[in-house]
């Protein structure tokens, strides 16, 4: 395969590098399992990774195959050293993938700790893909239940030379057709290929598991979450979502009477509530569209958080949509913490509120109080930042917002990263918009007392003539 | 000393009356506005009922676009595939007022959306009407008056069921201009002053732009001038308020692009123009009569009395005429049905079909204006003691004002001020009356009592009852020398208009004075004081009531209390939704004309006919499909381009105002223009059902099939909850349509047109051989399409 990349000699000594690097390392066992529960693919590798070069390595390069890296929300790797966790946050999304080769993306992991020559380690490398599964059917009766297909490799996709492998796909329920392997088994809702033994490099052989999931399948094709910080106390978050039924389209139509008397043709892939987890503390939960409030939500808070439960307007069949927004105020001092330096640091999740959902972009625009002064952001996971101005409230220079922009959120980054703003801020700002109402109000009524004092006619002439008529 | 004392404490008193006053308008304002708040509080800051929906889409679109592009407005999402010119056709003023506002508040900085500004400009300018109120009011009748009736225009239930927050319809600002306009032409009718007259003739304008109910403007005033007249109070003040009104009025009316041209064109402007000649005849006859001997002058009369008689003649005889000539004698449909209350049901069922079209019911006369309506006899006769311009200006307003709510549901809003200025006439003068009459009685008390102590209690209360008289009584003292220097100097200097002000000024006084105060007996007095406490708390409390219970509700939500609590009926807005994200924005949605205007605003799609019923053929057309049976209406949609079809239905949860009972309109419009459909068709024996008994027709018609198709699998019996029966036909397939989309409680159901190609040459046949060998008469109606 390096022969195809001969046209420069640094890329040469580059892929001679890269490929002496691999060399050097074995993976002596994969389990890999795939849990398509959702509409979310979580995937889950075990790796035991052998160093049989004769250097201490560094670095780790994961592989995935375009199709699957294009759709690559999040990714995980834990390292173990004899069964224990030694370093289990790895900047991994942040690095951009090192070189290309045919229809692959690598992912250079640069290992905590130098593994020694002849020793072993374990890495978990937990996955989170968007957007693989393909309903098949792709339009189905209300009465019919969805199924998707999942294509994959059987074979770990490694540049190393594999010893033992296998694959587990873990279904939701009734699997429709899959491939046939030799070495396979299906325990119930499991579908388990292999041990594969001593695989070279870049095996590939596909595997096509067709299932039926009916889980709800909500992506949002847009999702814009405004969080206003306002320094006397509060935190007013809304967000605006559009929503999508990603999977099979409905065909013939929806009918009332069969979604509400026949439970079998009650539409399974169908889904009517999405249950948002806002932060606890949580007060004015409003939940709203562009045409007034829906009316059918309930919400329920404890300590650890609090739950808003919403009916949508209408049951969500396939490549249906549908647009709302919610808001709710947070108390500020769960939020915003003082640094050493005089800085405030905002502290922000990162993500939607609802579970189980697909941000295909998302858009985050954090609104600070007036008068702010440098600015800064700093984030697990690279975004589009910007800057700009907004205008509300009275104000008069206008307050800074920072926007981060990021596209295929998946719950995953709103579990792990978060986001911290550092900026200044003057509290003597927050008496000026007091002032300036007390000044205007002053104002209108020193306005009233000259008017009413000062003499705006025009002519004095009659005043005039009745003088000079008793001077007469 | 002693009487600049008794100055100073006077000044002091009115200055603290001055600031009262102030303040109880503040509070009036304060309630008129909160009492519209029921509708926010008991459901949401939402925007109500059908008209308001499109005044809501029309202010979107001009803080979008601004105001040049709304005056271009071709709206292309309705009526399709004729369009309507918004900008052309539609009231301005209520618009423009809400984009203001908006706006200001935008460029101030304060985050105000849309939506929010229109909720509540109904509520804000309740407050203006009520200070409007105490304005006109105090023109009349003084200041308590004044204050009266604002506090009772403040919550009149006639004007609250048109007002609360939400209800974003012209009747909100056009009532405050409706006041106020009548304020000014009363201003400058006391005063003679010009600039009064110019501003009214601007109030005219803002009224104009606001609501077509401008007309009962141009034609009260000018009815008030000719009593004026006729009944010998000819003054230049009259003249003054009068003229101006009708010049710049008019002109500027002519301004506004929905009346343009018709503002000296239709018969409704034509009294005001008539009474504009008669006022100038009547000016030269005075100005000729004050040159002029009087012998000379009777000479003189009879000479133009005979060539004026034979000129106003020919001229009468061409107007009429010309009048004559056009079918509707000039008059649009609305102000005929005025006129003649029968009109409408006779000629233009599309009017009659609207309820708030309809004459009221004596009930309604109670819960709109309550006690008013027992206050009202007395406020006329406050009125008449004594008789001056304003008042007969009141009364005259009163009166045609009980007419027209007579004939419309919808203007008993019109008589609501009115009701109001007269029952706050009537209620102050009672407790003038009353309260003097207490007083009086107190301090004889007190001087019998202690004679021998007239001490420092006695004194006061004597100074303090003296008081006002004596400082009456000094201050005309004074004035009158200066009245009478005035005077010379006015005649001198031919400033007649001015003498004639001071006099109007002085003469209440003067009359006040001459007038022995009524005393009643102390018990009576106070027991009526109690009682009238008594009726002003029923008043409120019944205000209140009615705001809170029978004119917030928003009609696009319902909601119903059953044992298990309060349950939400929001399908309106579930099937809006639905239609606004899961169909192409450029479908076109037919329904009953009723939904148009909600369709285009909530769900942002094309409707074939909406609320402003301009072009009677394309409703009846949608009419005729709809009561055409399943083939026929398929065409009819498709030559309309249409894709989707919206009824609402209430036999499920009891909804009563659904399609089925409105259908008969449909046929009688739908029959008005297209003969074919026969309204005898759709009766069995003259009566309307859609039981087992109904007629053929009936239960094969669109509409029927479009609002029970799969009903029958509810309950298996088809039991509308609405007629109170199971349905005619019970089973049956659709052809040409197909369900897309039903809402949770039924109420709205949408239907797709089936394409054309998926039909099968011998499938269609069979249908169409199927409905011939049923029905003859349906035979014909496949032919009868209006659009091919």
């Amino acid at each position: 395969m390096e022969c195809r990349l001969p046209f420069s000699l640094v890329v040469f000594c580059l892929v001679i590098l890269s490929s002496t690097v691999r060399s050097e390392l074995v993976i002596s066992s994969v389990e890999k399992w795939v849990d398509l529960h959702s509409h979310i693919v979580r995937v889950v590798s075990f790796l035991k990774v052998e160093n049989q070069g004769p250097y201490d390595v560094s670095e780790f390069v994961l592989a995935f195959p375009d199709a699957q890296a294009k759709n690559l929300a999040t990714m995980l790797v834990i390292y173990l050293e004899e069964g224990k966790i030694i370093y289990s946050e790895f900047p991994i999304n942040s690095t951009k993938p090192k070189s290309k080769q045919s229809n692959m993306t690598f992912y250079p992991v640069t290992l905590p700790k130098k593994l020694e020559k002849g020793k072993t380690a374990g890495l978990d490398v937990y996955v989170v893909l968007t957007n693989l599964l393909k309903p098949l059917p792709k339009e189905i009766t209300q009465a019919e239940s969805q199924l998707l297909v999942y294509t994959d490799n059987i074979y770990y996709t490694s540049p190393y030379h594999i010893r033992n492998q296998s694959i587990v796909f873990r279904l939701p329920g009734r699997i429709e057709s899959y491939s046939e392997y030799s070495e396979m088994r299906l325990v119930e809702s499991e579908l388990r290929y292999g041990p594969f033994e001593e695989q070279p490099p870049f095996s590939y052989s596909p595997v096509v598991v067709h299932f039926e999931n009916n889980n709800s399948f909500a992506v949002a094709s847009n999702f814009v979450q405004e969080i206003e910080i306002s320094h006397w106390g509060n935190v007013q978050v809304t967000e605006q979502y559009t929503i999508i039924h990603g999977g099979a389209h409905l065909k013939n139509g929806f009918s009332r009477i069969d979604y509400q008397a026949n439970p079998s043709m009650s539409g399974a892939s169908s889904f009517r509530t999405l249950v948002a987890r806002l932060p606890p503390m949580s007060h004015s939960v409003y939940y709203r569209d562009e045409i007034g409030n829906i009316s059918t939500s309930h919400l329920r808070g404890d300590s650890q958080g609090t739950q808003l439960e919403m009916e949508l307007r209408f049951p969500m069949f396939g490549g249906w949509k549908i647009s709302f927004s919610i808001g709710y105020s947070l108390p500020l001092h769960d939020f915003l913490f003082e640094s050493d330096a005089g800085n405030n640091v905002l502290n922000i999740t990162f993500g939607s509120s609802i579970e189980e959902i697909v941000v295909e972009n998302q858009i985050v625009r954090v609104v600070l109080p007036q008068g702010s002064k440098d600015i800064s952001v700093k984030s697990q996971f690279p975004t589009k930042k910007s800057q700009e101005l907004k205008y509300s409230h009275l104000d008069i220079v206008g307050r800074p917002v920072v926007v981060l922009e990021k596209d295929n959120v998946v719950p995953e980054h709103k579990r792990y990263f978060q986001v911290y703003i550092y900026y200044k801020f003057n509290n003597i700002f927050l008496l000026g918009k007091a002032m300036m109402l007390i000044l205007g109000i002053f104002l209108l009524f020193l306005m009233c007392i000259l008017y009413m004092h000062a003499d705006l006619a025009l002519s004095k002439t009659s005043s005039w003539e009745e003088e000079t008529e008793g001077r007469k | 000393m002693a009487t600049s004392k008794v100055e100073g404490s006077s000044s002091l008193r009115h200055a603290f009356g001055g600031v009262l006053s102030v303040f109880i308008l503040l509070l009036i304002g304060v309630v008129a506005f909160s009492i519209r708040l029921f509708s926010v509080i008991k459901y949401e800051s939402v925007i109500h009922e059908f008209d308001p929906y499109f005044n809501y889409r029309v202010t979107q679109f001009l803080s979008k676009n601004g105001i040049y592009d709304f005056w271009n407005w071709f709206d292309d999402r309705t009526w399709y595939p004729l369009g309507r010119v918004i900008g052309g056709t539609v009231y301005p003023g209520l618009t423009l007022t809400a984009g203001t506002m908006w706006k200001l508040a935008n460029s101030l900085n304060i985050p105000l959306s849309v939506e929010t500004v229109c909720v509540f400009t109904a509520p804000i300018f309740s407050a203006f009407a009520a200070w409007a109120t105490y304005l006109l009011t105090k023109e009349v009748k003084g200041p308590g008056a004044g204050i009266t009736a604002a506090a009772i225009l403040a919550m009149v239930p006639s004007y609250i069921s048109r007002s609360v927050a939400g209800s974003y319809d012209n009747e909100a600002v056009a009532i405050f201009a409706l006041i106020f306009t009548f304020y000014l032409y009363i201003k400058t009718l006391n005063t003679g002053s010009l600039f009064y007259a110019t501003l009214n003739s601007l109030a005219y304008f803002y009224m104009v732009c606001s609501w077509g109910g401008y007309t009962f403007i141009i034609n009260l005033i000018p009815m008030h001038v000719l009593l004026c007249i006729v009944t010998g109070r000819y003054s230049s003040r009259l003249y003054i308020a009068y003229a101006p009104l009708v010049v710049l009025g008019t002109l500027l009316a002519a301004l506004v692009p929905v009346v343009g041209f018709n503002a000296v064109m239709t018969s409704e402007h034509f009294g005001s123009f008539l009474v504009f000649i008669i006022i100038h005849v009547v000016a030269l006859v005075y100005y000729i009569k004050g040159i002029l001997t009087p012998r000379l002058f009777k000479v003189a009369t009879t000479l133009v009395l005979t060539v004026g008689i034979a000129v106003c003649a020919v001229v009468v005889a061409i107007l009429v005429a010309l009048v004559a000539s056009s079918p509707t004698k000039g008059w649009s449909g609305r102000s005929l049905s005025l006129l003649d209350p029968t009109y409408a049901s006779k000629y233009i069922p599309i009017i009659a079909s609207v309820s708030e079209h309809q004459p009221p019911t004596w009930p309604s006369y109670f819960m709109d204006i309550n006690v008013l309506a027992f206050l009202v006899p007395a406020g006329i006769v406050a009125c008449f003691l004594p008789l001056s311009d304003a008042s007969s200006f009141a009364v005259l307003y009163l009166v045609t004002s009980v007419y027209f709510s007579g004939v419309m549901v919808r203007l008993m809003l019109v008589l609501a001020p009115a009701a109001c200025i007269m029952s706050g006439i009537a209620l102050s003068e009672a407790f003038g009356v009353l309260t003097r009459s207490m007083k009086f009685h107190i301090t004889k008390y007190f001087e019998c009592s202690h004679t021998e102590a007239p001490a420092k209690l006695g004194e006061s209360t004597s100074t303090e009852s003296s008081a006002p008289l004596e400082n009456m009584t000094k201050s005309d003292t004074t004035e009158k020398p200066e009245v009478a220097r005035k005077e010379k100097v006015a005649r001198r200097k031919q400033k007649k208009e001015k003498e004639l002000t001071e006099n109007a000024h002085v003469k209440p006084v003067s009359a006040k004075k001459e007038k022995r105060p009524l005393v009643l007996p102390l018990e009576a007095s106070i027991v009526s004081v109690f009682l009238l406490i008594v009726l002003g708390g029923l008043y409120v409390l019944h205000c209140v009531w009615a705001a809170a219970e029978a004119y917030s509700a928003p009609s696009i939500v319902l909601t119903s209390h059953s044992h298990d609590g309060l349950h939400v009926f929001d399908d309106f807005r579930e099937a809006y939704a639905w239609l606004r994200h899961n169909t192409e924005v450029d479908d076109k949605v037919a329904s009953w004309w009723d939904y148009g205007y909600q369709t285009t605003a909530m769900a942002n799609r094309t409707v074939i006919v909406d609320n402003n019923t301009w072009n009677n053929t394309h409703i009846a057309t949608v009419g005729t499909a709809m009561s055409s049976p399943e083939k026929a209406a398929w065409e009819i949609f498709n030559s309309l381009d249409v894709k989707y079809v919206l009824v609402v239905f209430g036999g499920l949860v009891g909804y009563p105002s659904d399609d089925i009972n409105k259908f008969l309109w449909m046929v009688r419009i739908g029959g008005g223009v297209f003969p074919h459909i026969k309204e005898a068709d759709y009766l069995k024996d003259g009566q309307y059902r859609v039981d087992a008994q109904a007629t053929h027709t009936m239960l094969n018609c669109l509409m029927y099939k479009l609002s029970y198709y799969r009903f029958v699998e509810t309950d298996g019996k088809g039991f509308d909850r609405v007629r109170r029966y199971e349905i005619g036909k019970k089973h049956f397939k659709l052809t040409h349509f197909e369900e897309v989309f039903t809402t949770h409680h039924w109420m709205v159901r949408i239907y797709k047109l089936k394409p054309q190609k998926n039909r099968i040459r011998g499938k269609s046949r069979k249908s169409k051989l199927g409905s011939k060998s049923t029905s003859s008469k349906s035979g014909g109606m496949t032919h009868k399409n209006p659009w091919n």
